[in-house]
Protein backbone atom coordinates (compact mmCIF):
# COMPACT_ATOMS: atom_id res chain seq x y z
CA UNK A 1 0.00 0.00 0.00
CA UNK A 2 1.40 3.27 -0.55
CA UNK A 3 1.19 6.94 0.94
CA UNK A 4 -2.11 8.72 0.50
CA UNK A 5 -0.10 11.62 0.84
CA UNK A 6 2.88 11.42 -1.28
CA UNK A 7 1.44 8.15 -3.15
CA UNK A 8 5.39 7.38 -3.60
CA UNK A 9 6.45 5.69 -0.47
CA UNK A 10 5.06 2.74 1.04
CA UNK A 11 2.79 3.72 3.73
CA UNK A 12 4.00 2.34 6.85
CA UNK A 13 1.94 4.20 9.74
CA UNK A 14 -1.94 3.84 9.97
CA UNK A 15 -4.16 6.26 11.54
CA UNK A 16 -7.13 5.59 12.42
CA UNK A 17 -9.77 8.74 13.38
CA UNK A 18 -13.40 8.58 15.02
CA UNK A 19 -15.00 11.69 14.21
CA UNK A 20 -18.38 12.40 15.30
CA UNK A 21 -18.66 8.84 15.34
CA UNK A 22 -17.73 8.31 11.80
CA UNK A 23 -14.38 5.68 11.54
CA UNK A 24 -11.69 7.46 9.24
CA UNK A 25 -8.46 5.48 7.79
CA UNK A 26 -5.49 7.32 6.68
CA UNK A 27 -2.56 5.34 5.33
CA UNK A 28 0.75 7.55 5.26
CA UNK A 29 4.30 7.04 4.96
CA UNK A 30 6.50 8.00 7.66
CA UNK A 31 7.91 11.27 6.47
CA UNK A 32 4.18 12.63 5.37
CA UNK A 33 2.75 11.04 8.98
CA UNK A 34 5.49 13.86 10.05
CA UNK A 35 4.56 16.38 8.49
CA UNK A 36 0.86 16.28 9.21
CA UNK A 37 1.88 16.57 12.56
CA UNK A 38 0.07 13.04 13.86
CA UNK A 39 1.21 13.16 17.15
CA UNK A 40 1.73 10.67 18.91
CA UNK A 41 -0.65 10.75 21.51
CA UNK A 42 -3.70 10.79 18.92
CA UNK A 43 -2.27 8.19 17.06
CA UNK A 44 -4.14 4.69 16.79
CA UNK A 45 -0.92 2.72 16.89
CA UNK A 46 -1.18 -0.95 15.16
CA UNK A 47 0.06 -3.54 16.60
CA UNK A 48 3.39 -4.15 15.63
CA UNK A 49 4.26 -0.48 15.95
CA UNK A 50 7.49 -0.97 17.61
CA UNK A 51 9.01 1.32 19.81
CA UNK A 52 11.84 2.65 17.46
CA UNK A 53 9.16 3.95 15.27
CA UNK A 54 7.13 5.22 17.99
CA UNK A 55 10.65 7.45 18.60
CA UNK A 56 10.75 7.94 15.02
CA UNK A 57 7.37 9.83 14.54
CA UNK A 58 8.14 11.80 18.10
CA UNK A 59 11.28 12.85 16.67
CA UNK A 60 9.79 13.52 13.25
CA UNK A 61 7.43 15.79 14.77
CA UNK A 62 9.51 17.45 16.14
CA UNK A 63 11.59 18.50 13.68
CA UNK A 64 8.67 20.01 12.03
CA UNK A 65 7.51 21.99 14.85
CA UNK A 66 10.93 23.65 14.21
CA UNK A 67 10.19 24.26 10.67
CA UNK A 68 13.48 23.72 9.98
CA UNK A 69 14.22 23.26 6.29
CA UNK A 70 14.55 19.40 5.99
CA UNK A 71 17.94 18.85 3.91
CA UNK A 72 20.01 20.99 5.89
CA UNK A 73 19.22 18.76 9.67
CA UNK A 74 19.29 15.95 7.62
CA UNK A 75 22.82 16.03 6.58
CA UNK A 76 24.07 16.98 9.41
CA UNK A 77 25.87 14.44 11.45
CA UNK A 78 27.42 13.89 14.80
CA UNK A 79 31.17 14.50 14.63
CA UNK A 80 32.25 12.12 16.64
CA UNK A 81 30.16 8.99 15.58
CA UNK A 82 28.70 10.22 12.11
CA UNK A 83 25.26 9.17 13.25
CA UNK A 84 23.17 11.34 11.42
CA UNK A 85 19.60 12.75 12.45
CA UNK A 86 17.53 10.93 10.25
CA UNK A 87 18.90 7.79 11.70
CA UNK A 88 18.42 8.61 14.82
CA UNK A 89 14.74 9.79 13.61
CA UNK A 90 14.43 6.18 12.38
CA UNK A 91 15.77 4.07 14.83
CA UNK A 92 15.04 5.97 18.10
CA UNK A 93 18.98 6.04 19.23
CA UNK A 94 21.18 7.66 19.47
CA UNK A 95 24.65 7.54 18.29
CA UNK A 96 27.30 8.63 21.30
CA UNK A 97 27.23 10.79 23.93
CA UNK A 98 28.49 13.70 21.45
CA UNK A 99 25.14 12.97 19.63
CA UNK A 100 23.62 15.07 22.33
CA UNK A 101 25.44 17.82 21.83
CA UNK A 102 25.41 18.09 18.06
CA UNK A 103 21.84 17.33 17.63
CA UNK A 104 21.12 19.70 20.81
CA UNK A 105 18.22 21.75 19.06
CA UNK A 106 16.56 18.76 17.75
CA UNK A 107 16.14 16.72 20.65
CA UNK A 108 15.35 19.80 23.11
CA UNK A 109 11.53 19.32 22.33
CA UNK A 110 11.97 15.69 21.93
CA UNK A 111 13.06 15.35 25.67
CA UNK A 112 10.23 18.45 26.22
CA UNK A 113 7.84 15.82 24.93
CA UNK A 114 9.20 12.64 27.09
CA UNK A 115 10.21 13.89 30.13
CA UNK A 116 8.09 17.33 30.76
CA UNK A 117 11.63 18.66 30.97
CA UNK A 118 15.20 18.82 29.73
CA UNK A 119 17.35 20.04 32.75
CA UNK A 120 19.34 17.32 34.84
CA UNK A 121 18.83 17.92 38.26
CA UNK A 122 20.16 14.59 40.00
CA UNK A 123 23.16 12.63 40.63
CA UNK A 124 26.45 14.13 39.37
CA UNK A 125 28.93 11.79 38.97
CA UNK A 126 31.86 12.85 41.42
CA UNK A 127 34.68 12.83 38.82
CA UNK A 128 33.18 14.18 36.12
CA UNK A 129 31.08 16.52 38.44
CA UNK A 130 33.66 17.66 40.33
CA UNK A 131 34.96 19.31 36.96
CA UNK A 132 31.29 20.19 36.36
CA UNK A 133 31.20 22.41 39.66
CA UNK A 134 34.82 23.98 38.95
CA UNK A 135 33.95 24.84 35.29
CA UNK A 136 30.73 26.76 36.92
CA UNK A 137 32.96 28.66 39.57
CA UNK A 138 35.79 29.74 37.32
CA UNK A 139 32.51 31.31 34.74
CA UNK A 140 31.47 33.19 37.59
CA UNK A 141 35.23 34.31 38.91
CA UNK A 142 35.28 35.45 35.08
CA UNK A 143 32.52 37.54 35.08
CA UNK A 144 33.38 39.35 38.22
CA UNK A 145 36.29 39.76 37.05
CA UNK A 146 35.23 41.89 34.19
CA UNK A 147 32.70 43.60 36.72
CA UNK A 148 35.88 44.27 39.05
CA UNK A 149 38.02 45.46 35.70
CA UNK A 150 34.77 48.02 34.72
CA UNK A 151 35.08 49.58 38.09
CA UNK A 152 38.34 49.88 38.31
CA UNK A 153 39.01 47.74 40.64
CA UNK A 154 42.73 46.47 39.85
CA UNK A 155 43.44 44.85 43.30
CA UNK A 156 40.40 43.01 43.38
CA UNK A 157 40.90 42.18 39.79
CA UNK A 158 44.30 40.69 40.46
CA UNK A 159 42.86 38.83 43.25
CA UNK A 160 40.10 37.22 41.54
CA UNK A 161 42.71 36.41 38.27
CA UNK A 162 45.12 34.47 40.60
CA UNK A 163 42.08 32.28 41.93
CA UNK A 164 40.91 31.21 38.49
CA UNK A 165 44.60 30.64 37.54
CA UNK A 166 44.54 28.03 40.11
CA UNK A 167 41.01 26.55 39.55
CA UNK A 168 42.29 26.04 36.13
CA UNK A 169 45.32 24.20 37.34
CA UNK A 170 43.24 22.44 39.35
CA UNK A 171 40.93 21.68 36.36
CA UNK A 172 43.88 20.13 34.77
CA UNK B 1 32.71 -19.96 39.77
CA UNK B 2 29.76 -18.32 41.17
CA UNK B 3 27.97 -17.76 38.04
CA UNK B 4 27.59 -21.35 37.97
CA UNK B 5 26.35 -21.62 41.06
CA UNK B 6 23.69 -19.34 40.42
CA UNK B 7 22.33 -21.60 37.07
CA UNK B 8 22.32 -24.36 38.26
CA UNK B 9 19.59 -23.67 41.04
CA UNK B 10 16.51 -21.94 41.35
CA UNK B 11 17.24 -19.52 43.66
CA UNK B 12 17.44 -16.01 43.55
CA UNK B 13 17.95 -13.05 45.95
CA UNK B 14 14.65 -11.48 45.16
CA UNK B 15 12.57 -14.74 46.08
CA UNK B 16 13.76 -14.52 49.63
CA UNK B 17 9.95 -13.11 50.73
CA UNK B 18 10.79 -13.32 53.92
CA UNK B 19 13.81 -10.65 53.77
CA UNK B 20 10.81 -8.18 51.89
CA UNK B 21 8.41 -5.73 53.17
CA UNK B 22 4.79 -6.49 51.89
CA UNK B 23 6.19 -9.14 49.71
CA UNK B 24 2.96 -10.65 50.16
CA UNK B 25 1.49 -8.20 47.38
CA UNK B 26 5.23 -6.92 46.03
CA UNK B 27 7.15 -9.64 44.92
CA UNK B 28 10.78 -7.52 43.99
CA UNK B 29 12.42 -4.54 43.47
CA UNK B 30 14.79 -3.58 40.83
CA UNK B 31 16.54 -0.38 40.45
CA UNK B 32 18.60 -0.31 37.26
CA UNK B 33 21.31 2.35 36.30
CA UNK B 34 22.28 3.00 32.71
CA UNK B 35 25.90 4.38 32.57
CA UNK B 36 27.88 4.75 29.00
CA UNK B 37 31.72 5.66 27.96
CA UNK B 38 32.29 8.63 26.49
CA UNK B 39 33.11 9.31 22.84
CA UNK B 40 32.43 5.47 22.77
CA UNK B 41 29.56 4.82 20.10
CA UNK B 42 26.52 3.27 21.85
CA UNK B 43 26.00 -1.03 21.44
CA UNK B 44 24.06 -1.04 18.54
CA UNK B 45 26.50 0.83 16.84
CA UNK B 46 29.66 -1.38 17.99
CA UNK B 47 31.31 -4.03 16.12
CA UNK B 48 32.83 -6.89 17.85
CA UNK B 49 36.69 -5.29 17.64
CA UNK B 50 35.64 -2.05 19.73
CA UNK B 51 32.69 -3.67 21.56
CA UNK B 52 35.44 -6.11 22.81
CA UNK B 53 37.20 -2.75 23.69
CA UNK B 54 34.47 -1.54 26.02
CA UNK B 55 34.06 -4.94 27.87
CA UNK B 56 37.83 -4.81 28.15
CA UNK B 57 37.72 -1.33 29.95
CA UNK B 58 35.20 -2.38 32.27
CA UNK B 59 36.84 -6.05 33.23
CA UNK B 60 39.79 -3.39 34.31
CA UNK B 61 37.89 -1.14 35.99
CA UNK B 62 36.26 -4.06 38.13
CA UNK B 63 40.03 -5.59 38.21
CA UNK B 64 41.43 -2.58 39.94
CA UNK B 65 38.72 -1.43 42.66
CA UNK B 66 39.03 -3.22 45.85
CA UNK B 67 35.50 -2.68 46.85
CA UNK B 68 33.59 -5.75 48.00
CA UNK B 69 30.51 -5.65 46.42
CA UNK B 70 32.54 -5.69 43.05
CA UNK B 71 34.96 -8.70 44.43
CA UNK B 72 32.29 -10.64 45.05
CA UNK B 73 31.16 -10.60 41.04
CA UNK B 74 32.06 -12.76 37.70
CA UNK B 75 32.15 -11.77 34.49
CA UNK B 76 31.40 -13.64 32.34
CA UNK B 77 30.83 -12.56 27.81
CA UNK B 78 28.09 -14.29 26.23
CA UNK B 79 30.76 -16.47 23.53
CA UNK B 80 31.45 -18.51 26.61
CA UNK B 81 27.77 -18.94 27.90
CA UNK B 82 24.90 -21.27 25.92
CA UNK B 83 21.87 -20.08 24.99
CA UNK B 84 19.73 -22.13 27.46
CA UNK B 85 22.11 -20.38 30.37
CA UNK B 86 21.25 -17.11 29.26
CA UNK B 87 18.03 -17.89 29.18
CA UNK B 88 18.09 -18.88 32.88
CA UNK B 89 19.17 -15.70 33.33
CA UNK B 90 16.49 -14.06 31.56
CA UNK B 91 13.86 -16.16 33.11
CA UNK B 92 15.33 -15.47 36.65
CA UNK B 93 14.88 -11.77 35.32
CA UNK B 94 18.56 -11.09 35.40
CA UNK B 95 18.87 -9.66 31.88
CA UNK B 96 16.60 -8.81 29.20
CA UNK B 97 15.14 -11.21 26.63
CA UNK B 98 16.67 -9.12 23.82
CA UNK B 99 19.74 -9.54 25.87
CA UNK B 100 19.77 -13.10 26.62
CA UNK B 101 19.12 -13.56 22.51
CA UNK B 102 22.95 -12.29 21.54
CA UNK B 103 25.68 -14.70 21.53
CA UNK B 104 28.37 -11.94 21.07
CA UNK B 105 31.75 -11.91 22.79
CA UNK B 106 31.26 -7.78 23.26
CA UNK B 107 27.89 -8.94 25.30
CA UNK B 108 28.23 -10.48 28.98
CA UNK B 109 26.81 -10.26 32.26
CA UNK B 110 28.69 -9.37 35.71
CA UNK B 111 26.48 -10.76 38.49
CA UNK B 112 27.12 -11.98 42.12
CA UNK B 113 26.28 -15.19 43.62
CA UNK B 114 23.06 -14.57 44.45
CA UNK B 115 21.76 -12.89 42.10
CA UNK B 116 21.00 -9.73 43.91
CA UNK B 117 23.51 -7.22 41.56
CA UNK B 118 23.74 -8.35 37.62
CA UNK B 119 24.98 -5.69 35.53
CA UNK B 120 24.25 -5.90 31.82
CA UNK B 121 27.34 -4.97 29.63
CA UNK B 122 26.72 -3.88 25.51
CA UNK B 123 23.06 -4.24 26.12
CA UNK B 124 21.21 -0.66 24.98
CA UNK B 125 23.90 0.99 27.02
CA UNK B 126 27.50 0.09 27.39
CA UNK B 127 26.64 -0.74 31.41
CA UNK B 128 23.41 -1.53 32.81
CA UNK B 129 24.02 -2.02 36.79
CA UNK B 130 21.35 -3.23 38.51
CA UNK B 131 20.00 -4.92 42.02
CA UNK B 132 17.32 -6.94 42.84
CA UNK B 133 15.95 -7.63 46.20
CA UNK B 134 12.46 -9.24 47.69
CA UNK B 135 9.55 -6.93 48.46
CA UNK B 136 9.13 -3.19 48.56
CA UNK B 137 13.14 -2.21 49.03
CA UNK B 138 13.81 0.55 46.16
CA UNK B 139 15.79 2.76 48.09
CA UNK B 140 18.00 -0.39 49.58
CA UNK B 141 18.29 -1.59 45.81
CA UNK B 142 19.34 2.29 44.79
CA UNK B 143 21.85 2.84 47.98
CA UNK B 144 23.75 -0.57 46.73
CA UNK B 145 23.97 0.52 43.42
CA UNK B 146 25.08 4.29 44.58
CA UNK B 147 28.19 2.22 46.13
CA UNK B 148 28.59 0.43 43.17
CA UNK B 149 28.38 2.98 40.97
CA UNK B 150 30.81 5.37 42.96
CA UNK B 151 33.12 3.15 42.65
CA UNK B 152 33.20 1.86 39.30
CA UNK B 153 33.18 5.66 38.38
CA UNK B 154 36.69 5.90 39.60
CA UNK B 155 38.11 4.12 36.96
CA UNK B 156 35.64 4.53 33.84
CA UNK B 157 35.16 7.44 32.18
CA UNK B 158 31.14 8.36 32.35
CA UNK B 159 29.24 10.45 29.05
CA UNK B 160 27.52 12.79 31.54
CA UNK B 161 26.78 16.61 30.70
CA UNK B 162 25.22 19.06 32.75
CA UNK B 163 22.28 19.85 31.53
CA UNK B 164 21.49 16.24 30.16
CA UNK B 165 22.61 14.34 32.71
CA UNK B 166 23.67 10.75 31.97
CA UNK B 167 23.74 10.01 28.51
CA UNK B 168 21.96 7.10 26.96
CA UNK B 169 21.43 5.43 23.86
CA UNK B 170 18.00 6.03 24.41
CA UNK B 171 16.32 9.53 24.98
CA UNK B 172 14.03 7.79 27.27
CA UNK B 173 16.73 7.08 29.79
CA UNK B 174 18.93 10.16 29.97
CA UNK B 175 19.78 12.11 33.10
CA UNK B 176 19.27 10.32 35.98
CA UNK B 177 19.29 7.52 33.51
CA UNK B 178 17.44 5.48 36.19
CA UNK B 179 14.64 2.89 36.03
CA UNK B 180 13.39 1.56 39.71
CA UNK B 181 10.48 -0.63 39.17
CA UNK B 182 8.13 -3.61 41.16
CA UNK B 183 6.52 -6.66 40.72
CA UNK B 184 3.25 -6.62 41.72
CA UNK B 185 0.84 -9.35 42.14
CA UNK B 186 -2.41 -7.93 42.21
CA UNK B 187 -5.54 -10.68 41.61
CA UNK B 188 -8.41 -8.89 43.60
CA UNK B 189 -7.80 -5.72 42.20
CA UNK B 190 -7.76 -8.02 38.66
CA UNK B 191 -11.06 -9.87 39.54
CA UNK B 192 -12.86 -6.48 40.67
CA UNK B 193 -12.17 -5.00 37.72
CA UNK B 194 -10.34 -1.99 39.41
CA UNK B 195 -6.75 -2.28 37.78
CA UNK B 196 -7.64 0.03 34.44
CA UNK B 197 -8.60 2.81 36.51
CA UNK B 198 -5.29 2.32 38.91
CA UNK B 199 -3.14 1.96 35.79
CA UNK B 200 -4.58 4.86 33.94
CA UNK B 201 -4.01 7.07 37.11
CA UNK B 202 -0.19 5.84 37.67
CA UNK B 203 0.37 6.45 34.09
CA UNK B 204 -0.53 10.00 34.90
CA UNK B 205 1.74 10.02 37.36
CA UNK B 206 4.56 9.48 35.11
CA UNK B 207 4.86 5.94 35.86
CA UNK B 208 4.51 2.96 33.95
CA UNK B 209 2.61 -0.84 34.15
CA UNK B 210 4.59 -3.74 31.70
CA UNK B 211 3.81 -7.38 31.92
CA UNK B 212 6.05 -9.79 33.79
CA UNK B 213 9.52 -9.97 31.44
CA UNK B 214 9.41 -6.15 31.08
CA UNK B 215 9.04 -4.23 27.44
CA UNK B 216 6.50 -5.89 25.04
CA UNK B 217 5.79 -8.97 27.74
CA UNK B 218 2.26 -9.83 28.60
CA UNK B 219 1.00 -9.68 32.26
CA UNK B 220 0.43 -13.72 33.05
CA UNK B 221 -0.74 -14.78 36.53
CA UNK B 222 -1.83 -11.28 37.10
CA UNK B 223 1.62 -10.23 37.51
CA UNK B 224 2.58 -7.05 36.84
CA UNK B 225 5.54 -4.57 36.66
CA UNK B 226 5.28 -1.03 37.33
CA UNK B 227 8.11 1.27 36.85
CA UNK B 228 8.98 5.09 36.50
CA UNK B 229 8.72 6.90 32.86
CA UNK B 230 10.77 10.06 33.25
CA UNK B 231 14.52 9.79 34.34
CA UNK B 232 15.17 13.57 33.45
CA UNK B 233 14.18 16.44 35.47
CA UNK B 234 14.06 14.50 38.83
CA UNK B 235 16.38 13.42 41.64
CA UNK B 236 16.95 9.91 41.74
CA UNK B 237 15.64 9.99 45.36
CA UNK B 238 12.44 11.62 44.10
CA UNK B 239 12.06 9.12 41.35
CA UNK B 240 12.15 5.99 44.43
CA UNK B 241 9.98 7.95 46.87
CA UNK B 242 6.99 8.45 44.51
CA UNK B 243 7.06 5.00 43.06
CA UNK B 244 7.41 3.71 46.26
CA UNK B 245 4.52 5.99 47.87
CA UNK B 246 2.16 4.55 44.82
CA UNK B 247 3.20 1.05 45.44
CA UNK B 248 2.36 1.37 49.05
CA UNK B 249 -0.98 2.95 48.10
CA UNK B 250 -1.49 -0.08 45.36
CA UNK B 251 -1.15 -2.39 47.67
CA UNK B 252 -3.26 -0.96 50.45
CA UNK B 253 -6.02 -1.00 47.68
CA UNK B 254 -5.36 -4.82 47.13
CA UNK B 255 -5.47 -5.40 50.76
CA UNK B 256 -8.59 -4.11 50.93
CA UNK B 257 -10.23 -5.81 47.97
CA UNK B 258 -8.87 -8.91 49.07
CA UNK B 259 -10.40 -8.47 53.08
CA UNK B 260 -13.87 -7.39 50.73
CA UNK B 261 -14.17 -10.54 48.19
CA UNK B 262 -13.42 -12.71 51.45
CA UNK B 263 -16.17 -11.29 52.99
CA UNK B 264 -18.68 -10.48 50.49
CA UNK B 265 -18.00 -13.83 48.58
CA UNK B 266 -16.12 -16.45 50.81
CA UNK B 267 -17.35 -19.63 48.74
CA UNK B 268 -16.88 -17.90 45.35
CA UNK B 269 -13.10 -17.66 45.86
CA UNK B 270 -12.39 -20.30 48.29
CA UNK B 271 -13.95 -22.55 45.22
CA UNK B 272 -11.48 -20.75 42.61
CA UNK B 273 -8.51 -21.38 44.76
CA UNK B 274 -9.37 -24.84 45.61
CA UNK B 275 -9.61 -25.37 42.23
CA UNK B 276 -6.44 -23.95 40.94
CA UNK B 277 -4.93 -25.79 43.38
CA UNK B 278 -6.18 -29.02 42.73
CA UNK B 279 -5.31 -28.93 38.96
CA UNK B 280 -1.81 -27.74 40.18
CA UNK B 281 -1.73 -30.98 41.84
CA UNK B 282 -2.92 -33.23 39.74
CA UNK B 283 -2.52 -32.19 35.88
CA UNK B 284 -0.34 -34.22 34.30
CA UNK B 285 -0.13 -31.67 30.99
CA UNK B 286 0.76 -27.52 31.86
CA UNK B 287 1.88 -25.12 29.83
CA UNK B 288 2.84 -22.35 31.40
CA UNK B 289 0.60 -19.65 30.63
CA UNK B 290 -2.41 -21.95 32.50
CA UNK B 291 0.29 -22.52 35.33
CA UNK B 292 0.59 -18.99 35.92
CA UNK B 293 -3.23 -18.27 36.41
CA UNK B 294 -3.13 -21.05 38.64
CA UNK B 295 -0.57 -19.92 40.27
CA UNK B 296 -1.66 -16.43 41.25
CA UNK B 297 -4.68 -18.45 42.72
CA UNK B 298 -2.93 -20.38 44.66
CA UNK B 299 -0.33 -17.58 45.58
CA UNK B 300 -3.94 -15.70 46.75
CA UNK B 301 -4.79 -18.47 48.82
CA UNK B 302 -1.83 -18.81 50.80
CA UNK B 303 -1.90 -14.89 51.50
CA UNK B 304 -5.32 -15.10 52.70
CA UNK B 305 -4.64 -18.48 55.32
CA UNK B 306 -7.01 -20.46 52.75
CA UNK B 307 -3.89 -22.86 51.66
CA UNK B 308 -2.07 -23.61 54.77
CA UNK B 309 1.67 -24.27 54.86
CA UNK B 310 2.80 -23.18 51.62
CA UNK B 311 5.38 -20.93 51.63
CA UNK B 312 5.64 -17.60 49.69
CA UNK B 313 9.64 -18.02 49.11
CA UNK B 314 7.78 -21.69 47.13
CA UNK B 315 5.84 -19.87 45.18
CA UNK B 316 8.37 -17.20 44.14
CA UNK B 317 10.90 -20.19 42.91
CA UNK B 318 7.92 -21.83 41.17
CA UNK B 319 7.48 -19.25 38.85
CA UNK B 320 10.74 -19.23 37.44
CA UNK B 321 11.18 -22.97 37.69
CA UNK B 322 8.35 -23.76 35.66
CA UNK B 323 9.80 -21.64 32.80
CA UNK B 324 10.99 -23.16 29.36
CA UNK B 325 14.66 -22.88 30.27
CA UNK B 326 14.91 -24.14 33.86
CA UNK B 327 12.44 -27.01 32.99
CA UNK B 328 15.11 -27.91 30.31
CA UNK B 329 18.33 -27.18 32.73
CA UNK B 330 16.76 -29.17 35.40
CA UNK B 331 16.37 -32.31 32.86
CA UNK B 332 19.45 -31.55 31.46
CA UNK B 333 18.10 -32.16 28.04
CA UNK B 334 16.48 -29.76 24.99
CA UNK B 335 12.86 -30.59 25.34
CA UNK B 336 9.80 -29.89 22.68
CA UNK B 337 6.95 -27.74 23.75
CA UNK B 338 4.85 -31.05 24.82
CA UNK B 339 7.72 -32.53 26.72
CA UNK B 340 7.99 -29.07 28.73
CA UNK B 341 4.31 -29.51 29.54
CA UNK B 342 4.82 -33.00 30.95
CA UNK B 343 7.48 -31.64 32.94
CA UNK B 344 6.02 -28.90 34.28
CA UNK B 345 3.33 -30.60 35.42
CA UNK B 346 5.74 -32.84 37.10
CA UNK B 347 7.90 -30.36 39.14
CA UNK B 348 4.78 -28.27 40.27
CA UNK B 349 3.56 -31.30 41.67
CA UNK B 350 6.30 -32.16 43.45
CA UNK B 351 7.56 -28.49 44.50
CA UNK B 352 3.55 -28.03 46.26
CA UNK B 353 3.96 -31.86 47.70
CA UNK B 354 7.13 -31.00 48.98
CA UNK B 355 5.95 -28.04 51.00
CA UNK B 356 2.67 -28.95 52.23
CA UNK B 357 3.25 -30.14 55.55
Amino acid sequence: MYCEECKVRPATVHLTQIINGQTMQTHLCEQCAAKKGASMFNLNIEPGFSIPNLLGTLFGNVYNMQEVSTPAVLSTTCPNCGMSFERIRQTGKLGCSECYSAFARELEPTLRRVHGNSQHIGKIPKRGGGKVMLKKKIEELKSRLQKAVAREEYEKAAEIRDEIKRLEKEME
Amino acid sequence: MSIHDLLNQNFVAWMDAEKGPASDIVISSRVRLARNLRLVPFPHLLDEKRGNQVVEEIRKAWKKSGYHELLAMDLVTFNELPLLDRKILMEKHLISPEHSEASASFKGIMVNKDGSLAFMINEEDHLRLQCFLPGLQLMECYNRLQGVDDELEKYLDYAFDEKRGYLTSCPTNVGTGMRASVMLHLPALAISGQLNRIFQNVNQLGMTVRGLYGENTDAVGNFYQLSNQITLGQTEEDIINNLTGITEQIVEQERLTRERLLKEMPYQIEDRIGRAYGILTNARVMTSNEAMLHLSDVRLGVDLGIIKGLKPFALNELIVALRPAHLQKKAGKEMEPFERDVKRAEVIKEKLARYQK
